[in-house]
């Protein structure tokens, strides 16, 4: 029987000093820990129905806020309130209040994600950070606070779905597209359980940027996590950052894995998933022509200045639909000053988006740009399940940012080809 | 936990995910009763005044997909459901459901067995529903021991109240 391991199971091995397989229960140390302003709150209320005093370790605990920010209600306010004070009383070392942005973009951008960590965030979304070669996962509440007890915690060890993605990706296609495709090819429970590991010359070829759009929509196929094999440009990214390499694994070239995917690009469209599931994924073409309310670019799948990038090129010297609400959020204060910079948010500000501040936004349906009964958004962000985004009748399809950017020009949604 | 869980069933399909069972505009609070009034509103508006004490879910696949929202369980819990039988589920909300005493179990097949009103019976360690309407039987997979421990001890706070912030080590 084959002794090699996958990057889930070295990772793992090694922080809970056992050789561990998948199947396996482990116990591991963590390395950082997140919550936000949504699951901070409970984590800390079961913190204290535990009867615990003091968190393990202040200096691995990361607390942001980027659900509701700024604050849009009482209840709102005093959560963050309530978590400041947290903050404050247990000496927590890193602190994100409402300006810095979406916790995907700001704990890599902070230096809070090395290669071969283990992270646990109280957030589904927490798979991103498998892009930096990191074991990091979404957890509960309650987990989180046995998390912020001890600072460790019970893991099975994932099976690994290996997808392989080759070819070269053809104009007017991005990795939203790429894992758009994976998605629906997996299905929505095709990996629950498991970590995805990508490999090939295309992931090879993507920014960690783009890495981190395909790692996102781990969870959309029930994984554990998404992970990238670390390279230099990863090593390059997490030096500048963390200002050290971390413990970067490879996966064995005889490691084990429960399913495989291999996907050639070169013929691939911008594709779209339709409500109400992030699997139900078609080509462009099959609903060109469908009319859209509102266009959202943004999120922790596509809010980072190569997504917004991408769309002020689309959005330069046109104008958005008269239909249209197009609301364009930086995922972080970072993302904000470079695109700045770059001129990006006065183009996209001059062709009529509406520009906000960095939070997770529409994406949740529980703060701004939320949607009637009867309308239809048209997101870069990672869930369109029914109700999403709004009332319960109301429709959200999911898409790269340059298939929103045309689709907002046009009030419909538009193959982004044509606007290359 | 009770071993034995008998209840009105209320069927759901696939991939009933953590928006449906409790709307995004809802999770600035944490107060169990105020969530329960909004339990499964996603899914069915009616849901929360037809729900009553010792109800049973009976759902398809990939149930609890999405988000790590604690307020999914919690909402469920507070409503009264005694127990939830899906064909699957998603991974956090399993941890987070057992985390928090709400006993469930997977049953492939379950889905197609019941209808909305029917009596089941749901027995947790052995893993066999019966539906006491129809009279059927299914095998079911129960809970790993490891989490069976958890679940028997009320919830993690639970447990490490009773045995340590190391009782998960055992």
């Amino acid at each position: 029987m084959s002794k090699g391991k996958t990057m889930a199971e070295k990772i793992l091995s090694r922080a809970s000093g056992e050789d561990a397989e998948a199947g396996d229960i482990v116990v591991a140390e963590v390395d950082v820990a997140m919550v936000h302003d949504i699951t901070g709150p409970i984590t800390v209320q079961r913190l204290k129905e535990m009867e615990v005093d003091r968190v393990w370790d202040p200096s691995k605990i990361v607390v942001l806020f980027d659900h509701q920010v700024p604050a849009d209600s009482v209840e709102a306010a005093e959560n963050h309130k309530m978590m400041r004070e947290f903050v404050r009383e247990q000496g927590i070392e890193h602190f994100y209040d409402v300006r810095e942005g979406v916790c995907h973009q700001v704990l890599p951008e902070k230096g809070h994600v090395r290669p071969g960590d283990v992270i646990v965030g109280a957030d589904s979304h927490t798979c991103t950070h498998g892009a930096l070669g990191a074991f990091a996962t979404g957890i509960g509440s309650t987990d989180m606070a046995a998390v912020f007890a001890t600072g460790k915690l019970w893991f099975r060890v994932p099976e690994t779905y290996r997808v392989e993605i080759v070819g070269e990706l053809p104009e007017g296609v991005y990795a939203k597209d790429v894992v758009l495709k994976v998605t629906g090819e997996v299905g929505a429970d095709g990996a629950t359980y498991m970590a995805i590991e990508y490999h090939g010359e295309v992931v090879e070829n993507m920014s960690v940027s783009d890495r981190m759009c395909l790692c996102n929509m781990a969870i959309e196929m029930g994984a554990k996590t998404g992970l990238v094999p670390p390279d230099e440009k990863t090593l390059r990214y997490v030096r500048k950052r963390a200002g050290d390499e971390g413990r970067p694994v490879q996966p064995d070239p005889d490691a084990r894995y429960e399913a495989e995917l291999r996907l050639d690009v070169s013929n691939l469209d911008p594709q779209v998933a339709k409500p109400s599931s992030p699997d139900n994924v078609v080509p462009v073409h099959e609903v060109e022509g469908t009319a859209v309310d509102q266009v959202f670019i943004g999120s922790c799948t596509n809010g980072r200045l190569n997504d917004l990038r991408v769309a002020a090129e689309i959005l330069e010297g046109e104008e958005v639909h008269d239909d249209v609400r197009l609301i364009v959020i930086p995922a972080s204060r970072e993302v904000y000053s470079r695109a700045l910079r770059e001129g990006i948010i006065e183009t996209l500000h001059e062709a009529g988006a509406i520009i906000c501040p960095p939070t997770c936004g529409p994406c949740l349906g529980g703060h701004m740009g939320v949607l009637a009964e009867g309308e239809r958004c048209l997101a870069t962000s990672n869930r369109n399940f029914p109700g999403r985004m709004g009332h319960r009748e109301s429709e959200v399809y999911l898409a790269s940012p340059a298939t929103a950017a045309a689709s907002a020009i046009e009030g419909e949604i538009t193959d982004p080809r044509r606007y290359l | 936990m009770r071993e034995v869980i008998r209840g009105r069933v209320w069927v759901f399909g696939d991939n009933i995910d953590t928006d449906q069972i409790i709307p995004g505009r809802y999770l600035t609070t944490q107060d169990p009763e105020e969530l329960a009034k909004h339990v499964m509103e996603g899914a069915d508006p009616e849901f929360p005044e037809k729900v009553r004490e010792g109800d049973i879910i009976v759902a398809g696949r990939n149930f609890g997909c999405g988000s790590s929202r604690e307020h999914a369980p919690i909402a469920l819990k507070a409503a009264g459901i005694a127990c939830v039988v899906a064909e699957s589920f998603a991974r956090i909300f399993y941890r987070n459901a057992v985390n928090l005493g709400l006993p469930l179990i997977t049953c492939p097949g379950v889905a197609d067995a019941f209808e909305t009103g029917h009596e089941a019976e749901v027995r947790l360690t052995e893993g066999v529903i019966r539906n006491l309407t129809t009279g059927e039987e299914l095998e079911a997979k129960p809970l790993p021991e490891f989490m069976m421990r958890i679940l028997e001890a009320g919830g993690l706070v639970e447990l490490i109240r009773e045995h340590g912030p190391e009782a998960l080590e055992g």
